[in-house]
């Protein structure tokens, strides 16, 4: 009986279209590139700080960035660059934040992956890991007091996250408020170097979902297919007033941590495994098998997410960086407290 | 009528539910119950579904709020006791204080705290936790020590677009009261001359202000004449206000009911000596809760926090010195 309440039925679940299988392609390839980039300009000594890449998460996050719709709110982590693109992110955002350029939203105040417009929906992420569920559960508080009643909210974690008190708080709270909540669970197996054996104990993250009292679904996340699938059904769930969502994804990482880590503590036969195939190259052979692409079509989807990538980096490196004299100094909004601050 | 301290904390948060529909109450039983303090009595009947029990879970309470307000809301957070805002730390410090700074986005959020002892309550219902909160950029930590204050300043903090810790000082909830509620009061960012005085300044704030007053009282009789500051808000500091009374007294206590290390006392007599050094006769003195965790036992206690005696003993040595 609890079977069939929590674990909705795969019947329901539409065909994905080409068009969105193409659409999703699209970002996954695009996030591959930005990525690639990002690793190069930071070997490069261009980027300040760290560089942290999603690779073998970009089916994921791509079939959740574009299950989202306008006026939704995201919440992504750091292996989110696919769903941010997807949800609207625009590509100098991305490098303007990486250089720590003063026309980004954060003025070179915070860095890398720690970029959003949170009034747009898009909220930026703090270091602290479980902290940013709550805050979207929070924002589908306040849309419920407007009467908004068709956003839902998402947000996504790792398997390290789940680990985490304010995972557990926030879970809860949006149970208990019935929030349209989507929390997407990424297992890319390792937490930094800490595998699931030293994380947590049970045999399946998805098996919390009950004990939460919301819908839990699981995914293969080497495939976009099910991702678009799954995540699909789970955002209509959201959306239809079904509560929230818990929905957990297996990959593996295939990169380090940040590209300052290579990674040498993990079990190299995991790769040999199917949570080791690169999403990419899955979806690759899967638009092909189903002549949704050839490869001229394929050769022409890289050439352009290159030239748009280098492009938005050109641009971005032509803009004003971070500069202490241009700086307020200032944490404050309310004018009197910041002039009460400033004058000392 | 009389109202009291706590009764003006209620009518503020009545007042800002009826005049700004952004307004929403969040906390634990808060609702039906009305509070563990009765802050929020009857509130929940009088605004349908604007105040909200929350699960025990001060983390997703403090990042909900920030959500909220994200997308326009004006969230009141009630911490049961204000030792417990330790849960939420990381959402208040790191998520909410930065807020601003990192996107942009202002968070006009107002936490309550329940602050402060009263007898038997022990290590973990009694803290004062300002100094801890003032450490921190992007955080407003408001004090007040009257029934006034403590309605307008309410108000006021939930106006602000910036994070505020606002501390309540459980002791005077029951003991202090007024006639009528002002309609305005001084911004937060403007301390209040208590007591006029020509011989020591002493700053003060939320329920040491009446401790300070009642030393005033005592040392009046000796013909020392005490200046009470009450900051009413420690940050920002109203540090203007601070060195003018110096300037006429030349002498500087700094009284505090949280922990000595780091705390609102030695930031004001830092701003003190570095802006007015020329100004003082003695150097400044402070008093603070003994430096171990707040006792359960009312004669421990009465003795663990800064009391009227401790504090005329003070004055009476730097009017020596």
């Amino acid at each position: 009986m609890l079977d069939t309440l929590k674990q909705p039925k795969r019947g329901v679940v539409s065909p994905v279209s080409r068009e969105q299988y193409v659409d999703a392609f699209n970002w996954m390839l695009l996030a591959r590139t930005v990525e690639e980039k990002l690793a190069s300009l930071w070997r490069a000594g261009k980027i300040s700080g760290g560089v942290y890449l999603g690779k073998g998460q970009e089916a994921i996050s791509a079939a959740l960035g574009i299950m989202l719709k306008s006026g939704d709110i995201f919440g992504p982590l750091i292996r989110d660059q696919a769903g941010r693109l997807a949800f609207g992110e625009s590509l100098i955002d991305v490098f303007r934040v990486h250089f720590g350029s003063r026309t980004s939203l954060s003025r070179g105040r915070d860095g890398n992956v720690h970029r959003g417009n949170p009034r747009g929906g898009y909220h930026a992420m703090i270091s602290h890991l479980g902290s940013l569920i709550s805050v979207v559960a929070g924002a589908l508080v306040a849309r419920r007091f407007q009467g908004d009643t068709t956003a839902i909210g998402a947000t996504t974690i790792g398997d390290g996250g789940t680990s985490t008190g304010a995972f557990h708080e926030a879970i809860n709270m949006a149970a208990v408020e019935k929030l349209p909540l989507v929390v997407v669970v990424v297992n890319n197996q390792y937490a930094y170097s800490t595998p699931n054996s030293r994380q947590f104990a049970c045999s399946d993250l998805v098996e919390r979902a009950t004990g939460y009292g919301v819908e839990g679904h699981s995914l293969d996340g080497t495939d976009l297919q099910e991702c678009l699938e799954v995540l699909g059904q789970a955002t209509q769930r959201a959306r239809s007033g079904h509560g929230p969502q818990m929905v957990v994804g297996d990959c593996l990482r295939l990169t380090g941590h940040g590209e300052h880590d290579d990674a040498s503590y993990m079990d190299k036969t995991l790769s040999q495994t199917r949570l080791g195939r690169d999403c990419l190259k899955i979806a690759e052979n899967y638009l092909q098998e189903r002549h949704w692409a050839d490869h001229v079509l394929l050769e022409d989807w890289r050439k352009n997410a290159k030239e748009q990538v280098e492009n938005a980096v050109a641009d971005a490196q032509h803009e004003p960086l971070a500069d202490p004299a241009m700086e307020t100094w200032c944490p404050y909004a309310t004018k009197r407290i910041a002039s009460a601050v400033l004058v000392r | 009528m009389t109202i009291t301290y706590l009764e003006a904390i209620r009518e503020a948060q009545e007042k800002a539910l009826r005049d700004d529909e952004r307004v929403y109450i969040y906390g634990q039983d808060i609702g039906t119950l009305g509070g563990a303090f009765k802050a929020t009595k009857n509130l929940a009947k009088e605004f349908p579904g604007r105040v909200l029990d929350a699960p025990i879970s001060e983390d997703a309470m403090v990042g909900s709020a920030i959500g909220a307000a994200i997308e326009g809301m004006r969230p009141i957070i009630e911490m049961q006791f204000a030792d417990f805002s330790m849960v939420a730390i990381n959402q208040i410090v790191n998520q909410a204080a930065t807020l601003y700074w990192r996107t942009q986005v202002a968070c006009p959020i107002t936490i309550r705290l329940p602050s402060g002892g009263n007898p038997g309550s022990g290590p973990f219902h009694s803290q004062c936790l300002e100094s801890l909160y003032s450490h921190f950029p992007g955080l407003v930590v408001m004090t007040p020590a009257t029934v006034e204050d403590a309605y307008t300043m309410l108000l006021e903090a939930v106006e602000i677009d910036d994070p505020v810790i606002f501390c309540e000082h459980k002791y005077l909830y029951n003991r202090l009261k007024c006639e009528v509620l002002p309609e305005t009061g001084l911004p937060c960012d403007t301390a209040r001359i208590a007591r006029f005085g020509r011989d020591v300044t002493i700053v003060a704030y939320s329920a040491m202000v009446h401790e300070a007053l009642a030393a005033a009282d005592q040392l009046h009789k000796e013909d020392i004449e005490v200046e009470v500051v009450d900051l009413r808000c420690v940050k920002p500091f109203d540090l203007k206000t601070v060195l003018s009374s110096v300037a006429r007294t030349a002498r500087l206590l700094c009284v505090g009911e949280s922990w000595p290390w780091g705390g609102v006392n030695s930031e004001v007599i830092a701003s003190v000596v570095t802006h007015g050094f020329h100004l003082l006769d003695a150097p400044p003195q402070r008093i603070n809760s003994k430096d171990t965790p707040v006792p359960f036992h009312p004669s421990l206690w009465g003795v663990h926090k800064p009391s009227s005696q401790v504090i005329a003993a003070a004055v009476r040595r730097l009017c020596d010195w």
